[in-house]
This record gives C-alpha cells, sequence and structure tokens, in this order.
C-alpha cells in the first residue's frame, strides 16, 4: 500500500518499470490486451492492477491467441475488480516456467505453486516448463514393476503399475477421495525412493483437510508436495495446479531418480474450468460443452506418466474424477478412460452394502496387470488367481441376477455357491479398514480362502499345479 | 515488411500475411525455426496454416518461408524396421523429449544396392531397377518413380550407398534408394482387381466368423476398455501380410513402448525373422502436436502404397482413425468453419470414403499383384454407436469388428460381437475357400452364425424362466453356444500357444465343438436328462486352445474324440 500516491500516480510508475500494455476488454476470465505485437502464444503473462486506494495487486495469465495487435490472455485468478482503466499486462516473453528439484518435497503450496505451508517461496537453480514436452516414444521403457497400495481391491485385481495412468471413477457421495489418500499414504515401490505429488484441485476445506491429515506422515517425512486449490480459490487456476504438480513429479523421477506417484483430484473440476475458459471465449462448444480438444488437453497431461529408457525412477499417474450423475458416458470419465489404462470404478450398490473401498471389480480394469504383476514382480500365482475370482465375479453376477426373479432356492448347488462366492468376495477381499495396509501375501492368501468356496472343476482358469499348492490345506 | 508474416496464432492455427504466391496444401517454414505447416486455406491477403508443431512463442510479425512443395513423406529402404512421427521423421535419432523440430534427421545410413538392369535398356514406371537386400525383412525393390519412362542411361554398380545417393539414370531423372511422394495423393496403380483370397489373422472370431480379405478394408469400432488396441496389435503381429504399417493416432505412450518391445521379440512364424523387420511404425502419441495426427493416416496408407508397390502384401493399422476425425474437428472449429454433425466438418464423410479407398487389390505399374489392407479402430465417444465416425465408417468398409462391452467386462476377449459385427467379404471366400481345399468353410461358418443367435435368443429366455424349465434340445442349444464362445472365440493374447491359432487349428476347434453339440443333441434324443448332460467334464475341449501349440489342429482332436467318447457312454 503506497498511500501517498494516488491511482494514476501508481499506474504511470508501472508504466515505467517494464513495457506493459493497457487492456482494451475484459469478460469471463479473459482479458484483451491491444499493442501487444512481438507476443507469442502460449506465454506467461503477469497482470498488475490499482486499486481506488492506489494499492496494487499482482495476478498471472496465459496467452490463448494472438491476433495482428491483440492478445488473449486468461487471468489465472479471475479478473474480479479489474477494468480497461486500472489493469497493465507485462509478457515475459516465454511460455511459464516453474522451479524444480527436491526443494518441492515436504511443501504445501497453492493451485499456482505459491507457499501455504508459512515458508518461504520455492526455489531452485533449474526451471522447465508446466507445459512440459511429449516424450519421444523410443525412449519410453514399457512398465513393469508394481506399486503396492496395501488396499486388497487394488493390488489384487487392479494392479497399479510404475509409470501407469490409472484413474479413479467414482461418484459424488462415495469415498473416493479418501481412497486416494489411503494410496497416497500407504504406496510403496519395493524400498526404493517414492514420492507424492497430491493436486488438490476445487476440493471443499473439509476435504482439503482429511487429505492433510492421512498425509501427515508422509509430508513429515519429505515425501509429499501438496498444491491445494480448494473450490473457493479462483477456478482458472487450476487449469495451471496440474501442470505444475507434473512438471514437479516428471523432474523428480527422472532428473533425481524417484518413483513418483502423482494424485489428481478431482478432474472434473479441472475439466470445468477449461469449459469456462472456453465458453468465455466462445469456441464452438462439443459434447456437454465441453471444448473439442478436451481430449488432447486431458492427454497432454495424463501422457506426462511414464519410465524413461535408462533412468531410475517413474511417474504414475492417478486422476480422481467424479461422474456427473454417476454417468461413465459424460464426456471426462469416457475421454479419461480412452486415455488411461484402466480404471478402478467405485460404484454406489458395492458402498450400500457397507464396503470400504465400494469398488466394482468388473467394471474396473489395470490394463498393465500383465506386465506388472505375477512371477517375479508380485507373486507367480497372482494373474491365474485375478483371472479367476473376476470370471467367477462375472458368472456369479449372473446367477444373482437370475436368483432375484427365480429365487435362491430354485438355484443348483453349484450357483449357490457362486452366490456365497461374491459375498466372501466382498468380505474377506475388498473390505478393509481406512488405515489398513495389507501386505501382499495377506492378500493374495485372501484370495485363495475367497476361490476355495468354489468346487474344484469350475476354477478352469488355475492350474492343477497352482491348485494342488494352495488349496490342499484348506479342504 | 517483405515475404511472409506471422499475422495471428491460435493453437496450431496460424495465419500468415504476405505470401501471394502461395498454393492449397503447400508446406511453409514458421518463424525463424522454421516449423513445418501446412496451408489449408488462402484469400487475397492471408492464408490459414494448420502447424505440426508446439506453436509455443510463436508471435506476430514473425517471418514465415514458402517452401514450394506440398507434405512429402521420405519413402525408403530404412522405413523397416523404424519408428516415425506423424511426418514420417524417425525417432530413433530424435532426442527423449521432443522440442518442436524442422530436421528431417536423415542419419546417413548406408544401405546395400544390387542392380537388375543394364545401362541402355529400356524401362517403363514400376520396372524393378534393382533391390536393397539389407533392407528388413523382405524384398526391397528399387523401383522406376510414376511418370518416368525411357532409357538407362547410367547404372551405380552393386555396393554401398547412402539415402542421397543417386543409382540409376533413367533418361535423364535421377533414381536413389528412396523416393519422396506427397501423402495426400494416393500413388498410381495399374488397375484394381476384385479382391480374392483371405487376410488370416491368426485370430479364430476373425478367421471363422468375419474374415477380411486381402486389400479390404474393416473398422473395430469400440468403447474405452474393450480391447481395441489389443485386437490391433494381435492382428498386426501374427496376420499373413508382408508389410505391416501400425499408426498409433492419439494414443498412449506406453502402448507404443508395449508394441515396440513386442515386436523385437517375437518371430514371425512363416518367416522365421523378427517381426519388427516387417513392421513400420507411425507413432503419433496423444500429447504429441496435434496436426501431425491429422497427417500420420496419410503418411502411413502412403508407406503401405510404397510397399505395395514393390508387389508386397501389405496392411495399414489406424488406431484410432476417432483422434484423426477430432483433429479435423478442433482445427475446424478453430478456423471458423461451419460445423455438421456434433461439430465435425461437413467434409468428415468424404474425407473417410477417400481413406479407406485407398485399400484395394492391385496390379502395380511394374504388373504385379500386391494389396493394401486398411484396418481402423474406431473410439465412439461414451460407446455411443450412432456417433458420426462410426456411423460413417461403417458405409466405408467391408468388414466390421464390432466389440461389444457386456463381453469385455465377462472378460470375454477378443470381444468382437456376433450381433453387432458384419464380414461382406464372407460370401466371396466362402468360393475361395471351396475353391482352395476347405469346402466345409462356409457351413461351418453359417452353423457357427446360427448357433450363436439361438443360445444368445434362448439365453435370454432362460433369464426370464430359468434353464430347468426348457426343453433338452434347446438346453443343448445354450451348452453349445457357450462351448462355441469359450473353447473357440475366446482367445488369450497373452497365452504364447494361444496367442494365435493357424488355419488348421481354429478349424479343429470349431469342428470340434460342433461334433460336440451333435453328439449331445444325440444323446438327449435317446432320452439322456439334459442335466446329466451338463454335468459332462468338458474341460478337455475348453482347454484345448491354450494348452495345444498354435498348428495343434492334432491335439485338438484327440480332445474331441475323448469327449465324444464319454457322451457316447451316457446311457
Amino acid at each position: 500500500m503506497r498511500p501517498d500516491r494516488t491511482p494514476q500516480e501508481a499506474l504511470d510508475a508501472l508504466d515505467l518499470e517494464v513495457v506493459h500494455r493497457s487492456v482494451q476488454e475484459l469478460h469471463g476470465p479473459l482479458l484483451v490486451v491491444s499493442g501487444a505485437t512481438g507476443v507469442g502464444w502460449d506465454e506467461f503473462a503477469t497482470v498488475r492492477s490499482v486499486g481506488p486506494d492506489g494499492g496494487q495487486e499482482l495476478r498471472h495469465g496465459l496467452v490463448l491467441e494472438v491476433d495482428g495487435d491483440l492478445a488473449v490472455v486468461q487471468v489465472l485468478e479471475g479478473t474480479e475488480r479489474l477494468s480497461t482503466g486500472n489493469t497493465r499486462v507485462a509478457f515475459s516473453g516465454r511460455p511459464l516456467r516453474v522451479p524444480v528439484g527436491p526443494a518441492w518435497l515436504g511443501r504445501v503450496c497453492n493451485g499456482r505453486g505459491e507457499p501455504v505451508d508459512g515458508g518461504p517461496p520455492v526455489l531452485s537453480a533449474t526451471t522447465a516448463p508446466v507445459a512440459g514436452l511429449p516424450l519421444n516414444p523410443t525412449h519410453r521403457e514399457p512398465p513393469a514393476e508394481p506399486i503396492l497400495t496395501g488396499i486388497s481391491a487394488i493390488d489384487a485385481l487392479t494392479t497399479l503399475v510404475r509409470g501407469q495412468k490409472l484413474p479413479i471413477f467414482s461418484v459424488a457421495g462415495l469415498p473416493h477421495l479418501e481412497l486416494a489418500a489411503q494410496v497416497a499414504a500407504q504406496a510403496t515401490a519395493g524400498g526404493e525412493p517414492f514420492s507424492v505429488v497430491f493436486a488438490a484441485m476445487g476440493l471443499t476445506h473439509a476435504d482439503a483437510d482429511m487429505v492433510r491429515s492421512v498425509l501427515e506422515e508422509r509430508s513429515a517425512a519429505g515425501e509429499l508436495v501438496l498444491l491445494l486449490n480448494t473450490a473457493d480459490d479462483p477456478v482458472i487456476e487450476r487449469v495451471l495446479t496440474p501442470r505444475i504438480a507434473l512438471t514437479v513429479a516428471e523432474d523428480l523421477a527422472f532428473t533425481h531418480g524417484r518413483h513418483v506417484l502423482v494424485v489428481l483430484a478431482d478432474m472434473t473440476s479441472y475439466a470445468e474450468a477449461l469449459r469456462e475458459v472456453s465458453s468465455a471465449r466462445g469456441e464452438m462448444p462439443g459434447r456437454r460443452a465441453y471444448p473439442g480438444y478436451l481430449y488432447s488437453d486431458l492427454a497432454s497431461l495424463y501422457e506426462r506418466c511414464g519410465r524413461v529408457r535408462g533412468r531410475p525412477g517413474s511417474v504414475t499417474v492417478l486422476p480422481v474424477l467424479t461422474m456427473p450423475a454417476g454417468d461413465i458416458t459424460h464426456p471426462v470419465p469416457d475421454l479419461t478412460g480412452y486415455i488411461t489404462e484402466g480404471q478402478v470404478v467405485l460404484s454406489p450398490q458395492v458402498h450400500a452394502r457397507n464396503v470400504y473401498p465400494p469398488v466394482d471389480p468388473l467394471a474396473s480394469l489395470s490394463r498393465l496387470m500383465r506386465s506388472g504383476a505375477g512371477a517375479g514382480r508380485t507373486r507367480e500365482d497372482h494373474l491365474d488367481l485375478a483371472a479367476q475370482l473376476l470370471a467367477a465375479l462375472a458368472r456369479a453376477r449372473q446367477v444373482g441376477e437370475l436368483a432375484e426373479i427365480v429365487g435362491s432356492a430354485a438355484l443348483n448347488a453349484t450357483d449357490q455357491r457362486y452366490l456365497d462366492f461374491a459375498t466372501r468376495l466382498e468380505r474377506r477381499l475388498l473390505d478393509q479398514q481406512r488405515s489398513e495396509a495389507r501386505t501382499l501375501d495377506d492378500t493374495l492368501d485372501r484370495c485363495w480362502e475367497v476361490v476355495s468356496v468354489l468346487p474344484v472343476r469350475e476354477l478352469s482358469m488355475l492350474p492343477s499345479r497352482l491348485l494342488e499348492t494352495h488349496l490342499d490345506g484348506r479342504r | 515488411m517483405t515475404g511472409g508474416r506471422v499475422r495471428r496464432v491460435n493453437g496450431p492455427l496460424v495465419e500468415v500475411t504476405g505470401l501471394p504466391e502461395v498454393a492449397m496444401s503447400d508446406l511453409v517454414g514458421l518463424g525463424a525455426a522454421g516449423l513445418p505447416g501446412e496451408v489449408v486455406a488462402v484469400d487475397t491477403v492471408s492464408a490459414s496454416v494448420q502447424a505440426y508443431e508446439s506453436t509455443g512463442g510463436l508471435a506476430v510479425g514473425d517471418p514465415v518461408t514458402p517452401l514450394g512443395r506440398p507434405l512429402s513423406a521420405r519413402l525408403g529402404p530404412w522405413l523397416l524396421g523404424g519408428v516415425f512421427d506423424g511426418l514420417l521423421r524417425p525417432l530413433a535419432s530424435a532426442p527423449t523429449w521432443l522440442e518442436p523440430d524442422t530436421d528431417q534427421r536423415d542419419t546417413g545410413s548406408q544401405w546395400s544396392w544390387q542392380p537388375a538392369v543394364l545401362e541402355g535398356e529400356e524401362v517403363t514406371p514400376g520396372a524393378v531397377l534393382g533391390t536393397v537386400p539389407d533392407a528388413g525383412g523382405l524384398d526391397y525393390r528399387v523401383l522406376v518413380p510414376p511418370g518416368v519412362r525411357g532409357e538407362v542411361r547410367w547404372v551405380a554398380p552393386a555396393g554401398r550407398v547412402t539415402a542421397r545417393d543417386p543409382v540409376v539414370d533413367v533418361a535423364g531423372v535421377a533414381v536413389g534408394v528412396g523416393t519422396e511422394w506427397p501423402v495426400r495423393r494416393p500413388r498410381p496403380v495399374a488397375r484394381r482387381t476384385p479382391v480374392a483370397e483371405p487376410l488370416l489373422t491368426g485370430q479364430r472370431v476373425l478367421d471363422a466368423l468375419f474374415p477380411v480379405a486381402r486389400g479390404s478394408s474393416a473398422a473395430v469400432p469400440g468403447g474405452f476398455g474393450t480391447g481395441k488396441t489389443m485386437l490391433l496389435q494381435q492382428v498386426a503381429k501374427w496376420c499373413t501380410a508382408d508389410v505391416i504399417v501400425y499408426v498409433g493416432c492419439g494414443e498412449r505412450g506406453n502402448e507404443m513402448a508395449d508394441v515396440l518391445d513386442d515386436l523385437s521379440r517375437l518371430v514371425d512364424p512363416r518367416s522365421g525373422r523378427p517381426l519388427a523387420g516387417r513392421t513400420v511404425i507411425i507413432a503419433n502419441t496423444s500429447n504429441m502436436p496435434m496436426m501431425a495426427r491429422e497427417a500420420s493416416i496419410y503418411t502411413g496408407v502412403t508407406v503401405a502404397e510404397h510397399f505395395r508397390d514393390m508387389g508386397h502384401h501389405a496392411v495399414v493399422i489406424a488406431d484410432s482413425t476417432s483422434r484423426w476425425a477430432e483433429a479435423l474437428r478442433e482445427f475446424a472449429s478453430r478456423s471458423g468453419a461451419l460445423p455438421a454433425e456434433e461439430g465435425y466438418p461437413a467434409g468428415l464423410p468424404s474425407a473417410l470414403a477417400a481413406f479407406y479407398e485407398r485399400a484395394g487389390r492391385y496390379v502395380t505399374l511394374g504388373g504385379a499383384e500386391a494389396s493394401v489392407t486398411i484396418i481402423g479402430a474406431v473410439s465412439p465417444p461414451g460407446g455411443d454407436t450412432t456417433e458420426p465416425v462410426t456411423a460413417h465408417t461403417e458405409r466405408f468398409v467391408r468388414g466390421l469388428w464390432s466389440l461389444d462391452r457386456a463381453l469385455a467386462y465377462a472378460r470375454h476377449y477378443p470381444a468382437v460381437g456376433w450381433t453387432g459385427s458384419f464380414a461382406r467379404d464372407a460370401e466371396g471366400l466362402a468360393v475361395w475357400y471351396a475353391r482352395n481345399g476347405d469346402p466345409g468353410w462356409g457351413p461351418r461358418r453359417a452353423r457357427m452364425v446360427s448357433l450363436l443367435a439361438e443360445a444368445d435368443r434362448l439365453g435370454d429366455l432362460a433369464e426370464l424362466v430359468g434353464t430347468a424349465s426348457l426343453p433338452g434340445r434347446e438346453r443343448v442349444v445354450l451348452l453349445g453356444g457357450r462351448l462355441l464362445r469359450e473353447a473357440v472365440l475366446q482367445q488369450s493374447a497373452v497365452d504364447p500357444d494361444d496367442a494365435h491359432s493357424t488355419a488348421g487349428k481354429t478349424t479343429a476347434l470349431v469342428d470340434t465343438v460342433l461334433a460336440v453339440v451333435d453328439a449331445c443333441t444325440a444323446a438327449v434324443d435317446r432320452g439322456v436328462i439334459a442335466t446329466e448332460i451338463e454335468e459332462v467334464d468338458f474341460s478337455p475341449v475348453l482347454r484345448a486352445a491354450r494348452e495345444t501349440p498354435p498348428d495343434g489342429a492334432d491335439g485338438v482332436l484327440a480332445r474331441r474324440d475323448q469327449v465324444l467318447r464319454t457322451l457316447a457312454g451316457l446311457a
């Protein structure tokens, strides 16, 4: 605050420091700057405004379009209180870069990467462009080792693999955030250096507090970077939050050799920010008014996961998204599903039966599981066992539908066993405590316990060798 | 200000001024770095350019250089076994993180040149001038380019040459081991011929139920998680083609890494050489520049045509054409074109038709019989197959392998549904099979189709009234449908014995199931109770595919006889 200056004097002072341009138009989160010759597309901009009392306010923006001497800038903090008269914009001459390095570990920042933990700004000698660069496909190493989460539903049936992108699809009211936080708190990579970058977008304060408390230990151990954009924070900032998270993660992984798990929650809120910008620009709306480039935009985030040939470390992405009205064909889950390598689907029906985590194993899938699980990775019996459980569950579900019509008394003995199997699967395998980390052996032994409910002749996907070793003692 | 200048930048759309001479489809270099872009609209003062690299940092007033040629693919012996981006620039020699780039990245590799003509000979377009024996796993022929004919004035002696060295002079035109061709223009041929023989894919559901002919086209629509990419990768690995062009168009980077890894390890069962040697991979993953995705489809077909002209059977696998269509849509939207269906440009159906029409069986300029088969994945948003890309693609392809989400959820892979799929080549191929020693192919297919349909109908009924209330013969149909699905149509992509199935093994499996169904029907007819039949251990048949080698027809038939003996023993 400099009360000794009039607003006009303050504005004039701004113009003296750097070349600033004046604003011609403001609408929604956008401002149009005139006299912006030489400004490049996707450049980073700083937006300074002067209040009626002469006080300065600093905001940030990205160039969405340049046309002649006009530049369209999206303002991350929103355009509230800005006017064509009180605002000046300066351009940095290049796309946005952020500092990267281990200095981020243990820090809590807002959605733009500014500290909210009372500490100094994150500083580093190295910076990287937030947009990232595409990884040459021939330099990618196919993902091959698991990340163990201590959660049976994931470890047994949809194993998370280092370098994978595996989203959690959920609906409002289900404990998806609790599950994501539990994964982030418990995940390990076989004793190798491990970190979590948690990007929260549009979370309520209650949810954000829950995430912070679940991840407290991880943060204290210097293994966590937390970026928090809450529901009442600027919406457009969310466009930047996941990009900062991934840029920091890529450096921790590929420069510093850590296995990094990036949790992006909630991607539906991210996509809404994107839609707001698109609508303000008057772009042709696509499905449900999301912009036509939603697929490319989501891919530019999710595709930053992976491993690089010849370097230790990996980036694994775990997006969390709520399907509006539970609709899996909604553009955000639909396009996400096309990009990601599988999905973990939470079901209100399972939740209603008081099972946590309420995973629907048949709708869930980890495409990379076959390369990240099995002999030498998890356990020799893992893949056959998981395939058998899922096949039997598919059959059990059919039987269950039949039983609803004809009554379970009309089922034959084998079908009765299938119903029994499905119940046991939920109770003994899926259901666990919110702070319970199960070992892999515990999880897989529970699988055998569940499968042993069925007659041996029904277990055609399990080689007889495994049946002998694992089932003999149980009969 | 002289020369071309940037006037407007909106993502990949760049408007330039000061280039009155540029023509549609010309390439220009954008900015000081000269990033490639293609002219897509011209008016009196400006031209619209679609940029093939990220335009981050490109500013109004930056210079634009006209390059005076259309977007072309560099074709040559380096293609086989290689991985390229959407503009056919090699990725192997590119850095780990792909920065916007203009370099063609010519590695200067040397190739063996083996001449096949003498100085003074008269040659016509398509004639073989010589070969390059060390280009991948097949016969690489250097041809007289289209439009060039006359006397061979000079021939380089056999030896090592680079991509830049001329090897033959035909009537004043220097010909090297490689050539360039504009990707949007089909390479010329002598004539089209009707499709005739099957392209075997090693996938039973395709080879037995929904076959595709060499030179034909097929589309694979399927929502996410239905195993589209997995099925296409299996086809790429095992189909009976000489050259596979695999276009990863806007798909996952990890998948491309996986394909590369698999292909370098797997051996072609027909030639005994690594599969990588017959494959060209074009990788434009979903985070690589979007407009190069639009070009990559055409680049892929052009590469296939290049090998077709040498007399080879080529297959283009495009995964996914929906991403290509979305690139068209996004660009149309940015340039303010009026949207037609769901925002796609009005030209979408004709662009799809023109793409699939580049498939065909041909007599080449050189007189050889060769083909290009196109198999394209379609990713319908929300699994809605009435959306424009799926709906229009169906009109233009000969085969449709529709992936069924219900099958995929039940872990029935490949999840090709028998109700939503079609094969317009099936009748013609039945004739081919009959002429080539398998007159039973057509009737066998017809029986499978009707058994599956009947089993589906009865299955719906059984869900209402319960299986027990159906008559014995109908319960056998239900059982037959299940055996057909589990023993024949399901196929494991990861099991080395099951990943591909020879024609002999596929036939044996189908015959086995049909014979078992006949035996069950006979048992019911002689008074055996259906429950007793259902409790017979069919696992020898169900496990046959996984427990016999890919060419293990005999093993399958032995299992058939074992189960038939059990059934005959039922009183």
